[in-house]
């Protein structure tokens, strides 16, 4: 590696100039999915986080002595016992929560983000630092996961974290909600709004134009 | 160490060890926290079956519905086929789902009268009586449980009926499986609404109520608006309601309130 990156780097540059979800387009389904409200999206950003980190942390801990044929294999168990065991802990101390988000939690396994850095950085990387791009990584998740979960629930219920704080037409307050905002779609237009903010902001995330369109040619 | 970690033996060995250690991390977590998720799964369904019966839950704390519970909840296992109180068995430790499932506890239901879709049923199972707050021990409301094949899964869930054993005082799923947003929508307070102050059979005592895809009538105490763009769903409440009050199900049980007084 031409360069270390500093531990403080590892850790922050996933939040907004690496971000899982705006620039590498992961993990996109639970985004959409649990974000309705802050609640759950609060609670699956750390078990994100807790998985993303402690996979990192164990699969950097045995790097040298994973076979290259089995890697795969090897990095799913681990990621899947952690998976298993957060959703137990949910069960027990987070029970209505865990309902909510009922198969999501489960789904963590296949989220691309866990998978993803535990192929490219704790392969390559000893376990402290992989840990610190597991939390930086589970960062950038939640930082996204919370944006989305505050809109939509604020414009779509009026509330945060179940607190009433715009007051609603239809209980005598002004503010008539967005029942959009409610529904998983509109997830996908604010991570496309928030992407398009990120990359006015940061312009080093353009992408060049891979081709042009040509221009229409009339036939006469 | 690195040249030889290719080999087949090597491979072997790092992948045993690898599942030996997850499976006892897995199995050691699941087994040390399991008391609490009972615990947990128990006071949801309490909470479940104290909102069923229109006294509130979900805004109360763990501690609140234990004791309301407690106070004005009383279990009883019945026996299904002769609607006997079964006084030998205690509800506190019986499980009705246990009991469906092993063959001596449990009768097979044929195929034309399975229309719940549960294959098997229990020979007793436990019933929930709401007392009147002033300690009269009177009954308020009669909460039994139900359960029944929707679209994707089993829907378990609780009706309950004023004493005069016909008007629902509500009706609710505390585990299912359905679509979220569809037949999920099953537990959408405002469908829930819907239920009070229906009636469940018609005049000869036969079950009547349905679930109308398009919307109940005006005024027809017997209907209930069926779920958008959740038909199987409905069907499938419909027939576990159907089932459960009809004869396979609390019907003797019922009949011999009705007969000997609630």
């Amino acid at each position: 590696m031409a360069k270390q990156a500093s531990a403080k780097e590892v850790l922050f540059t996933p939040v907004f100039d690496n971000n899982p979800i705006a620039l590498q387009i992961l993990g996109i389904c639970s985004a959409l999915a649990v974000t309705s409200n802050l609640d759950t999206a609060l609670v699956m950003a750390i078990a994100l986080t807790a998985v993303t980190a402690f996979s990192n942390l164990f699969i950097a801990m045995i790097r040298n002595q994973i076979p290259s044929s089995i890697r795969m294999i090897v990095q799913m168990v681990i990621i899947a016992s952690l998976v298993i065991v957060v959703d137990q802990i949910l069960r027990a101390y987070a029970f209505t929560l865990a309902k909510q988000l009922s198969v999501f939690v489960g789904l963590i396994i296949t989220n691309c983000i866990v998978m993803g850095r535990a192929e490219a950085f704790a392969m390559q990387n000893p376990p402290g630092r992989s840990f610190l791009d597991g939390i930086g990584n589970g960062l950038g998740y939640s930082a996204m996961l919370i944006a989305l979960g505050v809109v939509r629930e604020l414009f779509g219920a009026g509330k945060l974290f179940g607190v009433e704080i715009l007051p609603l037409a239809k209980d005598g307050g002004w503010y008539v909600p967005n029942g959009l905002l409610l529904l998983p779609p509109s997830a996908f237009f604010l991570i496309g709004l928030f992407i398009w903010a990120l990359r006015t902001w940061k312009k080093g995330q353009q992408e060049p134009v891979a081709f042009r369109l040509a221009p229409q040619v009339e036939e006469d | 160490m690195s040249s030889n970690k290719e080999s087949i033996a090597r491979t072997l060995i790092v992948a045993l060890v690898v599942s030996l250690a997850a499976s006892v991390f897995v199995a050691g977590s699941a087994i040390y926290l399991k008391p609490v998720q009972q615990q947990n799964r128990l006071l949801d369904k309490q909470r479940s079956i104290l909102a069923i019966a229109g006294i509130g839950g979900a805004e109360r704390s763990a501690e609140e519905v234990r004791a309301l519970f407690a106070r004005r909840i009383e279990a009883q296992v019945v026996d299904l086929a002769t609607g006997e109180v079964n006084a030998g068995l205690d509800p506190a430790s019986f499980d009705a789902l246990k009991a469906a499932k092993d063959p001596r506890t449990s009768i097979e239901l044929p195929g034309g009268e399975d229309i719940a879709l549960i294959k098997r049923r229990e020979q007793f199972t436990t019933v929930y009586r709401l007392l009147k707050d002033d300690g009269s021990g009177e009954l308020e409301a009669l909460i039994l449980p139900v359960r029944g094949y929707g679209l994707w899964s089993t829907l378990y869930g609780f009706i309950a009926l004023r004493p005069d054993l016909n008007t629902v005082v509500g009706l609710g799923f505390y585990q299912h499986g359905e679509t979220p947003g569809l037949g999920g929508e099953v537990d959408n307070p405002k469908w829930k609404g819907l239920w009070p102050g229906k009636t469940l059979f018609d005049d000869e005592g036969r079950p009547a109520i349905q679930i109308v895809k398009g919307g109940a009538a005006q005024g027809a105490v017997h209907q209930v608006d069926g779920l958008a763009g959740a038909t199987l769903t409905s069907k499938g409440v419909n027939h576990l309601l159907t089932f459960w009050l009809g004869e396979q199900g609390f019907g003797p049980y019922l009949d011999k309130l009705r007969r000997d007084g609630v």
